[in-house]
């Protein structure tokens, strides 16, 4: 177990001052999260143009130090990307989380990478695994117009 | 038995939990065990086992006496007037859903009220929400003080015609205040309104006597009692449980089963219905004995000198910020740190072996009320030591030293 591992100051900067925690304006995709047993909420906004690319993408909401950065470098990394891109950076990034040593995704590039690569601390603390998570389940979530809250309870 | 030297009683201490001591501060979620009480279940297995209350052989004999010996044995802890007023239920949670199931079924009526606090445990809440919803009734909410605390002038101010029940924690597991249970009492049967207590956390830690406070129920976790999982208490006034109807029905709650009518058994048994938690009960016994042999006078002093102590030493650490400040406290410390989220307080501690709970400990309300998602909480049993408490202070010592916090 390693405290400084999952605090590294990248993290306590982006809990601290998280970006983007705001709600685009005109945003056209939404989606709410919830973790019902510690009380986390995050409600992620995106803004799509018409070639399905991530103009912007917020949030609004509050957590721990893991669950606010995670939310806020995931919403910097998306800005640009097309839905599938970020799908798929969302994919590799809760298999690094969950099992993976690494990220394999070829739409991010070093610098993004070794920011994600600073959330996988989290992998000693099994407890804290959905704080990190459940923003990235929400994106998924507005991504697809679910309706339903997400819940990071498995 | 000395309570200075009680943690060598609890096998858990002897534990090195991710290589640190334990400094255990998480018992209004659960206590830890005493070695009597594990040993117990384990003999009872090993030894005497038997289902209670059925066959006439000598093993199911020996463990129907040896269940109820536990019965008496609460009795007499919480000075109860007879034993047939001692239910045993799987917890707190479901004494509290029997009372409020059994009395929703003839009591209430359209427009009725029920009054409850801004303290309360989902636990005594939801049972209650349940009735409102399929009884029409309405839930008020008496509103906490600046302290934390519910006092009788607010009950009385929330009183209404139409109050049917009040149902009140004794002991927040939150702000650690203690309730006038027995003032509140008076005040509502003068007024023709039923009481029922939430007591988890009043019974292990304050000395009980139900008859003087005259409450119609009140609710006990064992688990918090230094006793098993899967077991609680629900005491009731004989005339309560006489009148109302069974809770779940099955094998042992009956009288006379036929094709065209049932008729129920007699007190306890009516509430009682299935396979109980027999080895549970059977070393609940225990744990009573064990509390008994301690004496609750000297739980309650050692564990007041401990949250004084704690209240003083995290009064004076910059940052920490106390949730409650109310004049009759039991052993909850729960606060808060600018800047540092409770579950983040509550990882960095458990490196260093402190177990604290953070979150918003099953009371919703009341953080809504105080406008924080969650609080991080201490909380004492018998076995704490000053020296946990300045564990507790230096680890939130070294939050502050990650998070760069003055």
């Amino acid at each position: 177990m390693n405290l400084k591992e999952l605090y590294q100051e990248i993290i306590l900067e982006h809990g601290k001052n998280p970006r983007n925690l705001r709600k685009t304006e005109g945003f056209n995709k939404d989606a709410k999260g919830n973790n019902p047993l510690c009380g986390d909420n995050v409600h992620v906004y995106l803004k799509l143009n018409g070639q399905r690319i991530v103009e912007d993408a917020s949030f609004e909401g509050s957590g721990c130090a893991i669950s606010m950065a995670s939310a806020s470098i995931m919403t910097d990394l998306i800005k640009g990307k097309n839905e599938h891109e970020a799908k798929e950076i969302v994919e590799d990034f809760l298999g690094m989380i969950k099992e993976n040593p690494d990220l394999k995704s070829e739409n991010l590039n070093e610098d993004e990478k070794t920011k994600l690569m600073c959330l996988s601390g989290v992998k000693q603390y099994p407890m804290r695994v959905k704080c990190a998570t459940l923003s990235w389940h929400t994106l998924v979530s507005a991504f697809d117009e679910k309706q339903e809250e997400v819940k990071t309870e498995n | 038995m000395n309570i200075n030297h009680i943690k060598k009683e609890f096998p858990i201490f002897d534990e090195k939990i991710q290589n640190n001591d334990l400094v255990y501060l998480d018992s209004a979620n659960s206590s830890q065990k005493p070695k009597v009480v594990v040993d117990r279940i384990n003999e009872f297995y090993t030894k005497q086992f038997s289902n209670v209350g059925r066959s006439v052989h000598y093993l199911a004999v020996a463990a129907t006496n040896l269940y109820e010996n536990t019965r008496t044995s609460v009795q007499r802890y919480i000075n109860a007037k007879d034993q047939n007023e001692i239910v045993f239920t799987k917890g707190a949670t479901e004494a509290l859903n029997l009372v409020a199931n059994t009395l929703g079924q003839n009591f209430f009526r359209e427009g009725d009220e029920i009054l409850i606090t801004e303290l309360e445990h989902h636990s005594n809440y939801v049972p209650w929400h349940f009735l409102r919803k399929s009884k029409n009734i309405k839930i008020n909410f008496a509103e906490i003080n600046e302290a934390g605390e519910i006092t009788l002038e607010e009950i009385e101010k929330k009183i209404t015609p139409n109050t049917k029940l009040i149902a009140i924690t004794h002991l927040s597991n939150v702000t650690g205040a203690i309730l006038p249970v027995k003032e509140i009492t008076d005040l509502a049967h003068s007024k023709g309104i039923i009481v029922v207590v939430d007591g988890c956390q009043g019974a292990p830690h304050l000395k009980l006597d139900v008859q003087d406070l005259d409450c119609d129920f009140y609710a006990i976790s064992c688990h918090k009692m230094y006793g098993p999982t899967g077991l609680g208490v629900l005491y009731g006034k004989k005339k309560w449980l006489e009148e109302l109807p069974p809770y779940q029905g099955g094998g042992g709650m009956i009288n006379e089963v036929n094709k065209d009518s049932i008729s129920y058994g007699d007190l306890p048994n009516k509430y009682e219905a299935g396979t109980m938690a027999t080895a549970q009960v059977i070393a609940f016994d225990y744990s009573i004995k064990f509390l008994e042999s301690i004496g609750i006078d000297n739980i309650m002093k050692h564990e007041a000198e401990l949250v004084e102590y704690g209240q003083e030493l995290l009064k004076k650490n910059n940052s920490v910020k106390l949730i409650g400040n109310p004049r009759n406290k039991g052993g909850v410390l729960s606060f808060t740190l600018e800047g540092v989220h409770p579950h983040d307080i509550a990882t960095i501690l458990d490196e260093d072996g402190v177990a604290i709970r953070a979150g918003h400990h099953c009371c919703q309300i009341l953080h809504d009320k105080l406008n924080i998602p969650a609080s991080a909480r201490a909380s004492v049993g018998i076995y704490n030591t000053k020296d946990d408490l300045d564990q507790l202070n230096e680890s939130i010592n070294n939050c502050k030293k990650i998070f760069n916090i003055e």
